[in-house]
């Protein structure tokens, strides 16, 4: 009330006494009124701005900063050039962790995908039950650390239950998060179940936005559930499935408190994914530069993926009307 | 309007500063850092009880004194702790571990503690000297030791026909394993009755091993190889503090490796996928039955003593090539932080930890053996009195004819030889790698320790 009488904004109607009273007290429109609009907007715009330049920008710049130093945190960063991203370039360790990672996001996104794809068809097209889309949401609603150790319980060799029932059927029990094979598919299985609830009541909102008359006029031409899927869900879909594919992706890329919980990078290296490799480098080695050029890097990997991914979906275009 | 407009935003501005400051001042009063406060950091819930009693002597000896005790879990520990030094937060006394201390020697986040006057003899042999930074200043007081024991499942053992006795006599040699092997094949059994040095014995069907596992154990091996590492002779680096080269790649240790890890491709020690750090260590193997026997140091006597309805004792670490049976002697000490926010009583604080009195206090409760001769003494007689028969780690202390100890490794980037020894031994464990790999990690290592 006193922000809005202070200072009205142009373009919105006031009626009323109120409307009158601060024109009458402005005496003018025009360039008062918009200087008073630009403060007002800088009052509004403030928070979020002090936020993103305190929360995003600022660490931004200084990560990119640290990563032409050699700073332990503790004593003064000291200037190196481009020493940290030659080491990066020939740190075998780094290469083997970004390809465990594009590993993990593939089989992550892969399988997450479609199965949230597969629910979310089948939420709109069999049913409306608001407890069933509770239901597949509740995963979702368990911490990732808490889901981690969970499925480490379960999955454990020797003690887990799951292998107990493996071994109870009479077959070998699977080490599903102690052998380098196995480990990182758990992993980007344990992080479908947590995740997949979540994407398909994404895609399963993209899905509402398709006109219903669509399947009934493709009904009326003859057309079964799965040539509507190919014909009219899919490219109709489009646009969000891209703006979700793009949004897990980056989350994937992103993978650290599921492996720090489960394998804490091993066996012998084969889950250290890159968030994993940074955060020893940083907080258990002190190599804060050296921790920072690898965050880079994965800042333009990450850049890059995104950039080609929307060109590629068209994720800025709808096919609809 | 405007001008109370205006007047709300001074109004907020000046209530955000005001809620600053008093989260401020909160914040000052949660580290407790003030002139007659003495913070002090620990990992051990176990402990604080004791530590406690001796704050409480401590407090009435230096009135207006007082000492305030955090305790947290290991991983939070060392997390907070670094935190806490880059925020200017941290405690004044901290319990110290020797794997971090060439770090935070590295780091100078620690007070050198010359003046407290802390004397090798009045300790257990090789606690008080660990502690020496390379600068030859003293930047830990000595606090605690243990060692690292063979626990067995006694029902098994009786099972197998094995006494105390034998048990305590074993022997062991990187060719065919020795009597060691024999007791830990035999304590082995497979899922149809069958022991592991019975005819038919089916190694990809155990149903108790005679020996858990703890893992790859990293490059100190303190409750996986160690002992028997150092029973053939072999010792990690080249000096006995601040080496500046490791040897991981001497043929003695990657003999001693190959043997080791062979117990579980053998099927009588617990396969590396059988291990995990977060839901299946060693005491969990031998607490499920799953396993007969377990290294493991002093500091879990009280969790293999509390296994419901099993009967736990210990046993000396077996006699090697070297005619001695060797343990890994390692000490914690209290160390005080260079930007402490009280030193002088932070100092005061930490003489009385290394002092017989509270040692001998902390003794008292059996929880943990005290660096001085007289607190071990407290420990030995307070494990007594709850029926544990502690011998197994105070033997090879006081008989140095017999058992050799030997300390962890103490040289500068212990971080960066974790990071490389971890996945290195887990890929000769769980991968199968031939143990002359680690020849290349070790120069790896080398290299970071030349810099």
């Amino acid at each position: 009330m006193t922000i809005a009488s202070s200072s009205p904004p142009s373009r919105l109607p006031l009626s009323g006494a109120e409307g009158a009273r601060t024109k009458s007290r402005t005496g003018r429109e025009g360039a008062g009124e918009s200087r008073g609009d630009g403060r007002l907007a800088a009052v509004f715009i403030a928070p979020a701005l002090l936020g993103y330049v305190v929360f995003l920008l600022w660490p931004t710049l200084r990560g990119i900063y640290l990563s032409f130093t050699r700073f332990n945190l503790l004593t003064p960063a000291e200037w190196v050039g481009l020493d940290n991203y030659v080491r990066m370039v020939h740190d075998p360790i780094f290469w083997d962790s970004l390809t465990i990672t594009v590993v993990y996001v593939a089989i992550n996104i892969g399988v997450q995908t479609v199965s949230a794809l597969a629910i979310a068809v089948l939420l709109q097209r069999l049913t409306q039950s608001a407890v069933l889309r509770g239901v597949v949401l509740t995963p979702y609603l368990m911490s990732n650390v808490v889901a981690g150790i969970v499925w480490l319980w379960i999955l454990d060799t020797q003690l887990g239950i799951g292998n107990e029932i493996i071994a109870a059927v009479g077959a070998d029990r699977i080490p599903f998060l102690a052998d380098e094979t196995w480990a990182i598919p758990t992993i980007a299985l344990i992080n479908v179940w947590r995740h997949v609830g979540y994407t398909a009541l994404l895609l399963f909102a993209g899905l509402q936005a398709i006109p219903n008359d669509m399947y009934e006029a493709a009904k009326v031409d003859g057309a079964g559930e799965w040539r509507m899927f190919w014909r009219i869900t899919m490219p109709l879909l489009r646009p969000v499935l891209a703006v979700v594919l793009i949004m897990t992706v980056i989350g994937s890329f992103q993978v650290f408190d599921t492996v720090a919980v489960t394998t804490g990078g091993g066996p012998a290296n084969a889950t250290n994914v890159l968030q994993y490799y940074i955060y020893g480098a940083a907080f258990a080695r002190f190599q804060f530069g050296y921790a920072s050029a690898m965050s880079v890097a994965l800042l333009v990997v990450l850049s890059a993926i995104t950039v080609l991914q929307y060109r590629l979906t068209r994720a800025g275009h709808t096919d609809l009307g | 309007m405007r001008i109370r407009l205006h007047t709300r935003i001074r109004t907020a501005v000046t209530g955000a500063l005001a809620l600053s400051l008093v989260s401020g001042c909160a914040q000052g009063d949660g580290t407790g850092a003030s002139a007659n406060t003495v913070t002090y950091w620990l990992w051990d819930a176990s402990q604080q009880p004791a530590y406690q009693a001796c704050a409480k002597d401590f407090e009435r000896q230096n009135p207006g004194l007082k000492v305030k005790i955090t305790q947290m879990g290991w991983d939070d520990y060392w997390a907070k702790l670094t935190a806490s030094f880059i925020a200017g937060t941290q405690p004044d006394v901290f319990t110290d571990h020797i794997q971090r201390f060439g770090q935070f020697a590295d780091l100078d986040v620690l007070e050198p503690l010359d003046d407290l006057g802390v004397k090798d003899a009045d300790y257990q042999p090789g606690l008080a000297a660990n502690w020496m930074g390379q600068d030859g200043h003293r930047y830990g007081s000595p606090k605690d030791w243990d060692t690292v024991a063979l626990f067995y499942n006694q029902k098994m053992a009786k099972d197998a026909g094995l006494t105390a006795d034998q048990l305590n006599g074993l022997a062991w040699n990187p060719e065919d394993g020795g009597t060691f092997e024999k007791a830990i094949a035999h304590l082995t059994v497979d899922n149809k009755g069958r022991r592991g040095d019975e005819p038919g014995f089916d190694k990809h069907d155990v149903k108790v091993y005679g020996l858990a596992t703890n893992g790859g154990g990293d490059g100190d091996g303190q409750t996986q190889w160690s002992n028997f590492a150092a029973s053939a002779g072999w010792t990690y680096t080249d000096k006995k503090r601040w080496g500046t080269e490791y040897r991981y790649d001497s043929k003695t240790f990657q003999s001693v490796i190959k043997w080791y890890f062979g117990l579980a491709k053998k099927g009588y020690m617990a396969p590396f996928t059988d291990y995990n750090s977060q839901s299946n260590q060693a005491n969990t193997q031998v607490a499920a039955g799953k396993a007969a026997a377990a290294f493991d140091g002093a500091w879990m006597i009280s969790s293999y003593e509390g296994f419901k309805g099993l009967d736990i004792a210990t046993a000396v670490t077996p006699v090697g090539p070297t005619g001695k049976r060797a343990t890994m002697m390692n000490g914690l000490a209290d160390s005080i932080t260079k930007n402490a926010h009280n030193k002088a009583g932070a100092k005061k604080w930490v003489r009385y930890l290394a002092s017989n009195e509270c040692q001998k206090t902390v003794g008292g409760y059996g929880i943990v053996f005290p660096a001085t001769p007289d607190g071990t003494k407290a420990a030995v007689a307070a494990y007594r009195r709850k029926g544990i028969d502690v011998s197994a780690f105070t033997e090879p202390v006081d008989d140095k004819k017999d058992f050799a100890t030997f300390s962890y490794p103490i040289t500068n980037y212990a971080a960066d030889v974790y990071a490389l020894m971890h996945p290195a031994m887990q890929d000769v464990f769980g991968n199968g790698k031939p143990v002359s790999s680690l020849d290349q990690t070790n120069s790896q290592i080398n290299l970071i320790l030349d810099q």
